[in-house]
Order: C-alpha cells, then structure tokens, then sequence
C-alpha cells in the first residue's frame, strides 16, 4: 500500500492537453461551418465523448484506478440513458398534445419538424 | 502484493473481492479521494437531470428555440463570429485542465513551489472564465433581454435553463477557484510536507469535473 499515488510521465498529460484543444476546434468548426442536421449532432456527440473520455481516463487517472472503483463511478450514470430515453420517447406526445390543447392550430395538426430537438437555421 | 494478484484474475474477480472483503472497498485509493468520487458522482446526476429536464423542453416545446449560434455570437474587428465568447471559455477551461494536471504530477514528486504556480495560474484561469460569464449574463440580460421567465427571441424557457444551467456550472467553478486557492497556498506553507500531496490530486478531481460538465453543456446547448 505504499504506492497510493498517481503519477505518469507529463508526455501523457501534454498529449491529451493537445488532443482537448483540437477536439475543442473541431467541436467549434462543426457550427463555423454550419453543419446541419444529423451529421450536426453525430459529430457534436461524438467530439463530446471523446474530449469527456479524455478528461475522465487520463486527468482523473480513472484508466489506472481498480476496477472496482471504476464500476462503482462509471456504472450508476447509465440509468440516466433511461432517464433520457424516457422523456425523448413522450417528447411526441406531449408536443403533439400541446398544439391540440394550448396552440392557437386546432385542426389540422401540423406535421412535427423531422427532429424537433433542432432548430433549422 | 494487490498488484501481482490483480494481474492473475479478471477484473470481476477482483470487483467482487475488493466487495466482499469486509474491510476497505476501494484499495489503494485514500478515503479522501473515494469520497471525492462519490461525490462527483452525485453531481453527475443533478447537472444531468439538468440537461435531461432542457432536453425534454426542448423537444416538447411549441415556440421556436432561439439559435444559440446567432445569440452568442460576438463582434470581432466588425464581423460576428458565433460562439466567440464560448469558445474563448471553453479553451481557457481545457487550458486550466492542464495546468491543474500538471500540478498533480508535481505534487507526487513533491515540488510545492511548482504545485503552488500552477494551482494558482488554474485558479486565475477558473476566476476569468467566471468573468467571461458574467460577461455574457450580461449582455443577455441588458442587451438581449432575456429573463428567467421570459425571452424576446422565443421560448420562454431559453432563459429559465440557460441561466440554471450556466449559473449552477458557474457556481461550481468559482467555489473551485476559492477551493484551489486554500489547497495551494497550504501546499505553499508546507501542510503536506510530512504527509501526502494526494489533496492536490483530489482538488484535481474536482476541477477537471467542472471542465467534463462544461463539455457537455458546450455540447447540448450552444452547439446542439
């Protein structure tokens, strides 16, 4: 137990500080650019897990802890993936009930956007 | 001893050992840092049912959402470029990951002086990323009159979750900022020379999370 430390060479530090950055300006580039749609948010996500995979490996040392540890933390978020399924799945209903009940179109229902989560420029 | 078993058994084998142990759950990993975790972990679930709760809205909402892209975007030598601001925070939030990296590995191999620039230069960082958002508060509120409660450019709840959102990040990182500055100038003052420099990495632990939520939030709602 004498070893309770993390210490790594600072190569690896400076390299995923370096990574960070260009997934950063990619991540910005994607709206620079103005990408759309589901290339828009493919990318956007995945910029996004990469950069938190970095973060939560390398700079919190989880890639060297037990993997006790590592389930113990790691695990328990995935009920929110439910959590958010959940409510993307009734996210249908309850926008096509408040045109129906508060919106000023009653008859016909407009036809919702391809996603409604986004916004068209 | 834990490291030569460890390599011998899968690591279910060594989960449902360190478990079923009747002693420590999480060997090698002080109480102070496991603790930590644990608490990041219960922060996960509130900034996530943050962004779930603006995710709902979002998608169930009937008024158009404004364009994040076109809100924040900022003036530079006569041209508006989107998300300026945001992507000046955000690289001086992942800038202030690394200094705050660096420090941990200088306070494993005990150079204090080292550990305090840097957790000061992290603090400076964490300190004008704070500004840069009372910057933008700013403006959104005098200049764009946007509200909790209201919002001239749409959806009311634009307003409601971008300031509970960006305001609870925030918080989290000016507590940070005073957080790093107790821990380096008691580094500098030598409260950890006799013992371990392992509160840096767990004040680590804290900062580098206040950048994993800033990734997200950049994510969700300024690009999405």
């Amino acid at each position: 137990m004498a070893e309770v430390g993390q210490q790594h060479p600072i190569k690896v530090y400076f390299l995923v500080w370096a990574l960070l950055f260009v997934f950063s300006i990619a991540s910005y580039l994607v709206d620079f650019f103005a990408f759309e749609g589901h290339l828009r948010w493919f990318l956007i996500v995945v910029f996004m897990l990469l950069k938190a995979g970095f973060i939560v490996a390398v700079f919190m040392h989880m890639k060297w802890e037990r993997p006790t540890l590592i389930t113990a933390i790691l695990v328990p978020p995935l009920v929110l993936i439910v959590l958010m399924y959940l409510l993307a799945y009734e996210a249908d209903y309850a926008w096509a009930s408040r045109i129906v009940y508060f919106g000023d179109v009653v008859e016909p229902i407009p036809e919702p956007p391809p996603s409604h989560a986004a916004v068209p420029h | 001893m834990a490291e030569a078993a460890e390599t011998d058994q899968g690591p279910l084998t060594t989960i449902v050992n360190d478990w079923s142990s009747d002693v420590t759950t999480f060997k090698a990993v002080p109480w102070g840092k496991a603790m930590m975790w644990i608490f990041l972990l219960s922060d996960t679930f509130i900034f996530t049912s943050f962004l779930v709760s603006y995710m709902a809205v979002r998608m169930t909402q009937t008024d158009a959402w404004p364009e994040p892209s076109e809100v924040f975007s900022l003036e530079a030598f006569g041209v508006p470029v989107p998300l300026l601001l945001i992507a000046i925070m955000t690289f001086i939030l992942i800038t202030s990951s690394g200094t705050m990296a660096m420090a941990v590995n200088m306070g494993y191999r005990k150079r204090k002086v080292a550990v305090f620039w840097l957790m000061f230069a992290t603090a400076l960082l964490g300190a004008s990323f704070v500004g840069m958002q009372a910057f933008e508060w700013t403006k959104l509120i005098g200049d764009e009159g946007v509200r909790a409660w209201q919002n001239p450019m749409g959806a009311a709840q634009f307003g409601s979750f971008f300031f509970m959102i960006t305001g609870f990040h925030g918080l989290h990182v000016s507590a940070g900022v005073v957080y790093l500055l107790i821990v380096a100038f008691r580094v500098l003052r030598g409260k950890y020379d006799n013992t371990s420099f392992e509160i840096v990495e767990i004040t680590g632990l804290y900062w580098h999370f206040v950048d994993l939520v800033w990734v997200f939030i950049f994510a969700f709602f300024y690009l999405w």
